[in-house]
C-alpha cells in the first residue's frame, strides 16, 4: 500500500470514528468531574485516562476510591471490568491478518470498547489496515485524555449529567451496535442468554461480575446453536 | 498539578490489569486452533459482550432507561448512529424530568 491510500485509509477510521467522539466527549467530561470530586488533580484524571484508556473500569475506580488510594483494589476492580477485553482482543485478533505482530500488539492496547465495535463493523465489509486502525483509535484517544483532564479542570462548573441525560450516551453507541450485528435467530439466541445473565448477575452479585457472565452465557448460547448447524460449517 | 504517589500506583495497577486483558486475547487466538463451530462462536462475543454491559441499564434501572433503549433500538433501524443516539439521550432526559 503507497502513503496515499495509506492515508485515504487513515482519514476513512477517522469519518468512523467522528460520531463516538461526539458521544464519548461528554463521558469523559463528566469522568473528570467525578474525578475531582474524589479529590484526584487534573493531572492525575488525566494520566488515569491517557495510560488506562478504559472507562468502564475509571468509572468503577472512582466508586470505590479511597485515600491514600489502594492499588490493589482499583487494580482488580480494572481486571474484573476489562475481562471482556479478553474475549474481544480474540475476536478481532483473527480480523488483522494485514497487521504485523509490533502493529497487532500496539493496536490491542488501545482496545476500548468503542473503538473494538468500530473495528469489528470495519472488518466485516473490508479488510482492516493498520492505517484505518489508527485513524480510529488516535483522535477517539485524544478526545478521551483531553476531555477527562478538561472535565477534571472545570469539576463543579459542569451541570449534572444525569438530569442532562448524557450517562445514557454511552448505553444509547452500544444499543445502535449490537442492533447492527443481527444476523439472524442465532443473534437472538445469544443476545438473550447474555442479557438475562447479565441482569440476573448484577441482581445478586455485587460489583461487575454481570459483564462477564454476559458475556459467557452469550458465548455458551452460540456454541449450542452451533453445534446444531455443525451440517454447514465450511471446512 | 501535583500527582500523589498512592495514586500513581494505582493508577499503574490499573493500566497493567487493563493492558493485560488486551493482550491476552491475542496470546489465546496463537495457541488454540479456531474452526468451524469455534469461529462461529468466537464471532458471536460482539453482540454478546456489549449486551452484557447494556442490559442492566436495559432492564433493570428504571422505566425511564427501558423506555429510551427502546427508542434508541427503533431509531437504529433507519437512522444514522449519531441521530439515534442524541434521540436516545434526549428521551432519557424528557422521561426523567416528567419523574419516571
Amino acid at each position: 500500500m503507497n502513503g496515499n491510500a495509506r492515508f485515504q485509509d487513515f482519514l476513512g477510521g477517522m469519518r468512523a470514528i467522528s460520531p463516538l467522539i461526539a458521544a464519548v466527549i461528554p463521558i469523559g467530561l463528566v469522568f473528570g468531574a467525578v474525578a475531582a470530586t474524589k479529590g484526584l488533580s487534573p493531572a492525575e484524571a488525566g494520566l488515569m485516562s491517557a495510560l488506562v484508556f478504559a472507562g468502564g473500569s475509571q468509572f468503577v475506580a472512582m466508586d470505590i476510591w479511597t485515600h491514600p488510594a489502594s492499588w490493589t483494589g482499583v487494580g482488580f476492580a480494572a481486571l474484573l471490568v476489562n475481562i471482556r477485553h479478553v474475549l474481544m482482543s480474540a475476536s478481532l485478533g483473527i480480523r488483522m491478518d494485514g497487521f504485523g505482530q509490533p502493529a497487532r500488539h500496539l493496536s490491542m492496547l488501545f482496545l476500548a470498547d468503542e473503538i473494538w465495535a468500530m473495528a469489528e463493523f470495519r472488518a466485516k465489509v473490508a479488510r482492516l489496515t493498520p492505517a484505518w486502525f489508527a485513524g480510529l483509535a488516535m483522535p477517539f484517544y485524544l478526545a478521551w485524555v483531553l476531555s477527562g483532564l478538561a472535565g477534571a479542570a472545570l469539576g463543579a462548573f459542569l451541570g449534572d449529567p444525569v438530569v442532562l441525560g448524557l450517562d445514557f450516551a454511552f448505553p444509547a453507541v452500544f444499543i445502535v451496535l449490537v442492533m447492527g450485528f443481527w444476523k439472524g435467530p442465532e443473534t437472538g439466541a445469544v443476545l438473550l442468554a447474555s442479557g438475562a445473565a447479565a441482569v440476573a448477575t448484577q441482581h445478586f452479585v455485587p460489583g461487575v461480575w454481570y459483564i462477564a457472565a454476559g458475556a459467557i452465557a452469550g458465548l455458551s448460547a452460540a456454541m449450542v446453536t452451533g453445534k446444531n448447524g455443525e451440517v454447514e460449517v465450511t471446512p | 498539578m501535583t500527582v500523589d504517589l498512592a495514586t500513581l500506583i494505582a493508577i499503574l495497577a490499573m493500566a497493567a490489569a487493563t493492558a493485560l486483558t488486551r493482550l491476552s486475547g491475542l496470546v489465546l487466538i496463537r495457541h488454540v486452533s479456531l474452526e468451524g463451530g469455534r469461529r462461529k462462536a468466537i464471532e458471536s462475543i460482539p453482540p454478546a459482550v456489549l449486551m452484557a454491559v447494556v442490559a442492566p441499564t436495559a432492564f433493570a434501572t428504571g422505566i425511564a432507561e427501558t423506555l429510551a433503549c427502546a427508542v434508541t433500538a427503533f431509531a437504529a433501524l433507519r437512522l444514522p448512529m449519531l441521530v439515534s443516539v442524541a434521540l436516545g439521550v434526549a428521551s432519557v432526559a424528557i422521561l426523567r424530568a416528567l419523574g419516571l
